[in-house]
């Protein structure tokens, strides 16, 4: 299945699908040395988002969230692509300095989708495939 | 959003991967907010200095980066005194990530200003009606509202982006149409000094980004207006306000559509809520202090020694400008830190009660700080630091 969507920062990767409906703060959420999510009070309390694609609403938080992303990128712990409902500029930013492909207005439906799923992020064509 | 085909040629990266990336920063935030085009910007102000707050990620980012800043570009106040640093009680190892840091901005042609206040240094960074790319919430509102500047409130990357390209995305503060008033402020006795501050305090948490416009029995001057913009940007997000016959005035037009009283008793009311007299610390120059507050400070100070630790933050600039002033103040056993504050800096952590005449380093400290705060003015501050409470 391929799904319409709008580049936010291009590239093109694939992984396994980590899906949350709560918004994530990079700085506080995330430990940035293993992209395991640390705050009990998150959804995805004790997951790894590395090497996934993450969906999720969009970012929250400081702006330092931006660099966080960067440093899991540069710690081989980063996602492999993120997919937001509305990209908000934490992690826009976060995505386009650590060159991580980002997409957002996505439909809704996709935060359904079951954890493990493997999915492709192809931000340059607009295009997710299931 | 509209690319020139010079801004298209960057963006696929015919001039390099940084200023590739740089452009692509501002198109993608251009995108997320509507921009028709991007706008040329007069100079930036850089946040993202402070090694407590980027840490390693941040370091390892600018670091990274290869470029030159195509328009005059300043820093916000970095983590420690970049001179003094031992003084303060730093530990080595955050000394040397705070310089590698400010040797990285430096390697792109930054100037090496670490304040939030650019606009007491230089004449030449903003006037009425240019387009910057600022980030300090307090420095954006002063740009907006009394320079009658304009800017959006930046990231640290989104500025130095900004600085890089030369442009910034036409969104948001940038257009009148987002620059009405929405909320009367009355206020009807004079208010002096840190009154200014409380203001903030209350009508930030009030008006929320909203832009109020403000009816005062007094004529605030520059460090006033200073104080009560900094408190508004820090209790809610508020990056422009006008002060009725002193500030530039709204774009003609809008009405504010809701109205806000304050009295007497609701100023004094934070003084009594926060009050400071059993701090073990004083911290004055949140923003940085100007040429006029160290005068006054140096008035306060002359032939007395202070009983607690006080700690005056400036601009470099500024203290250099005036060593007199400076050398009176630290007579008394008070200590001036310039490109640092008491907010960004580790070496408030070790206090406990840390008593401010600012607005917004009353928010900003217990949660950035883990320091309980109190709230005074200049001279009660003072007073205390004096032990004379």
């Amino acid at each position: 299945m391929e799904i319409l969507c709008h580049k936010v920062a291009s590239g093109c990767a694939s992984g396994p699908a980590l899906a949350t409906k709560e918004p994530i703060s990079f700085l506080g959420n995330v430990d940035p040395n293993t992209g395991v999510v640390v705050d009990p009070a998150h959804e995805l309390f004790g997951q790894c988002i590395a090497g996934k694609v993450l969906i999720f609403p969009g970012g929250k938080g400081s702006t330092v969230g931006s660099y966080v992303i960067y440093q899991l990128k540069k710690r081989n712990a980063a996602p492999a692509a993120m997919i937001n409902l509305r990209s908000e500029p934490i992690v826009a930013v976060g995505a386009i300095i650590s060159g991580i492909p980002l997409v957002d207005r996505v439909p809704e439906e996709i935060m359904q989708i079951v954890g493990g799923t493997w999915i492709e992020v192809d931000a340059d064509h607009g295009l997710v495939r299931i | 959003m509209y690319l020139s085909r010079e801004e298209e040629a960057i963006c696929r990266g015919d001039h390099g991967p940084t200023l590739q990336k740089m452009m692509n920063i501002l198109v993608a935030l251009g995108e997320i907010y509507g921009a028709e085009r991007l706008v040329p910007v007069r100079s930036a102000q850089i946040a993202g200095v402070s090694f407590k707050n980027i840490g390693d990620a941040g370091l390892q980012w600018i670091s990274d980066l290869d470029g030159r800043v195509l328009v005059p570009s300043i820093l916000n106040p970095s983590g420690m005194d970049l001179y003094r640093w031992k003084d303060m009680g730093i530990a080595e190892e955050f000394a040397y990530k705070q310089q590698a840091i400010i040797d990285a901005y430096r390697k792109l042609g930054v100037t090496i200003d670490c304040t939030c206040t650019p606009y007491q240094l230089y004449d030449s960074l903003a006037s009425r009606g240019d387009h910057l790319a600022w980030s300090e919430s307090s420095a954006v509102s002063y740009a907006n509202s009394v320079i009658g500047a304009m800017t959006n409130r930046e990231g640290g990357p989104s500025a130095l982006a900004a600085a890089l390209i030369g442009k910034t995305p036409l969104y948001g503060y940038h257009l009148d149409e987002n620059r009405m008033p929405t909320h009367l402020v009355e206020i009807d006795y004079e208010l002096i000094g840190a009154d200014y501050g409380a203001v903030g305090f209350l009508v930030g948490e009030m008006v929320k980004d909203g832009v109020p416009i403000f009816h005062l029995q007094s004529r605030p001057n520059s460090d006033e207006l200073k104080a009560l913009g900094a408190s508004m940007a820090a209790s809610g997000s508020v990056a422009l306000y006008y002060v009725e016959n002193v500030t530039p005035p709204a774009p003609a037009g809008a009405e504010p559509e809701e109205k806000i009283t304050l009295d007497r008793a609701d100023i004094d009311d934070v003084y009594r809520n926060y009050s400071g007299r059993d701090a073990d610390i004083i911290a004055l120059g949140c923003p940085h202090c100007s040429m006029q507050e160290l005068e006054q400070l140096a008035g306060l100070l002359e032939g007395k020694t202070v009983q607690k630790e006080l700690w005056i933050c400036t601009a470099r600039k500024i203290a250099e400008s005036c060593p007199e002033l400076v050398a009176k103040i630290e007579a008394s056993g008070a200590k001036v830190f310039c490109d640092t504050c008491m907010v960004v800096s580790p070496a408030s952590e070790r206090y406990k009660k840390m008593m401010v005449n600012s607005g917004k380093a009353l928010i900003y400290i217990p949660g950035l700080c883990g320091v309980r705060a109190g709230f005074g003015t200049m001279k009660e501050c003072i007073d205390v630091a004096l032990g004379r409470n």
